[in-house]
């Protein structure tokens, strides 16, 4: 079965405020290199087969996953995989 | 002259919406689910305080699509009078029909407690009773009340003064530390263009009468409300 994982994070130019708490709480870890932290949400959506997905995923983002006045967001679609696997980590990090 | 309160699942200030209205300001008040999808003839419009659907995803985002919402966009896009308080100033932006969005408070507290708002614009319906530059005491209750828009947004607000209150000192001056939870410019109340769509984080409905702390809420209600009738009125 397909599968989207999205991830959605504030605009860069916005404070993210629990970013910069766990940023100071990574530094007081002592974990220096810390330069910052944003905080997103991930989703995992399992869909049916079907044409149009990418176009359908993205209309979903724009309306209603996320916030186009405050967020981003990013998504990728699988469908060679188990949806119900672990989560594959942040896209763009493979 | 009819006031409706529309009630979501995780509106919690419905009931002092109602009250507020019925009680203090003796007008005709309904409560609205937002199942429905019909308005029943109410000339004012509320969207109250809560959490809405849970804040799940983003507060207000899943309200803004609830059947209610249709009609509400409707009314407030012919001209008459929606006002949304906290949740509801929310739901109002993730709808479109007020610019920006609030995200979580800077201090990434819950803040309740009273606030002074000086009042910027007092030729609007919502606050035709105030004057510029009024201090008002009224109480704020938000997790996500950090009012953001883009620089454009911005500039139109400040340009049509949409920008209806900002957090102050008690003395009116505005400073940072009057700001309760990382507001661009302090703002804590705009309309929309047309001035018939309001949105504040602040709460008005809780501060209508001396016994609970402060009765300043009410020149907010009453200016809606004598607007509505002298509207009818004149036929506008």
């Amino acid at each position: 079965m397909p599968y989207a994982d999205i991830i959605v994070t504030l605009k860069p130019t916005l404070l993210d405020a629990q970013g910069r708490v766990v940023q100071n709480a990574l530094l007081s870890l002592g974990y220096e290199k810390v330069m910052n932290v944003r905080i997103g949400k991930y989703m995992r959506m399992e869909l049916a087969e079907g044409e149009d997905l990418e176009r359908q995923v993205k209309e979903m983002c724009d309306r209603l996953l996320a916030n186009p006045v405050i967020e981003n967001y990013h998504f990728e679609i699988h469908r060679d995989a188990d949806g119900n696997g672990t989560p594959p980590g942040l896209p763009n990090t493979e | 002259m009819k006031v409706g309160v529309i009630v979501f699942p995780g509106s919690n200030c419905d009931q002092d919406a109602y009250h507020a209205f019925r009680d203090n300001l003796k007008q005709p008040v309904e409560l609205i689910w937002h199942q429905e999808t019909d308005l029943k003839g109410v000339d004012l419009v509320v969207l109250p305080g809560g959490f809405s659907y849970g804040d799940y995803l983003r507060t207000g985002a899943i309200a803004r699509f609830a059947p209610i919402m249709r009609s509400v966009e409707k009314f407030a896009r012919s001209g008459k009078l929606v006002l949304g308080i906290c949740n509801g100033f929310q739901v109002l932006c993730e709808a479109g029909l007020l610019p920006g969005a609030l995200v979580r408070n800077a201090g990434l507290k819950f803040v309740c407690r009273y606030v002074n708002l000086r009042v910027e614009n007092a030729e609007t319906a919502l606050t035709a009773h105030c004057r510029v530059g009024q201090v008002l005491r009224i109480p704020i209750a938000h997790g996500d009340g950090c009012y953001v828009c883009d620089e454009e947004s911005y500039e139109q607000l400040s340009r049509n003064r949409q920008v209806l209150f900002r957090y102050g000192e008690a003395d009116g001056r505005i400073t940072l530390d009057s700001n309760p939870n990382g507001s661009m410019d302090n703002i804590a109340g705009i309309a929309n263009e047309r001035f018939n769509v309001f949105g504040m984080m602040p709460h008005p409905e809780r501060a209508t009468e001396k016994l609970l702390g402060s009765a300043d809420g009410r020149l907010l209600l009453s200016s809606l409300i004598e607007s509505v009738i002298n509207g009818a009125r004149t036929g506008a």
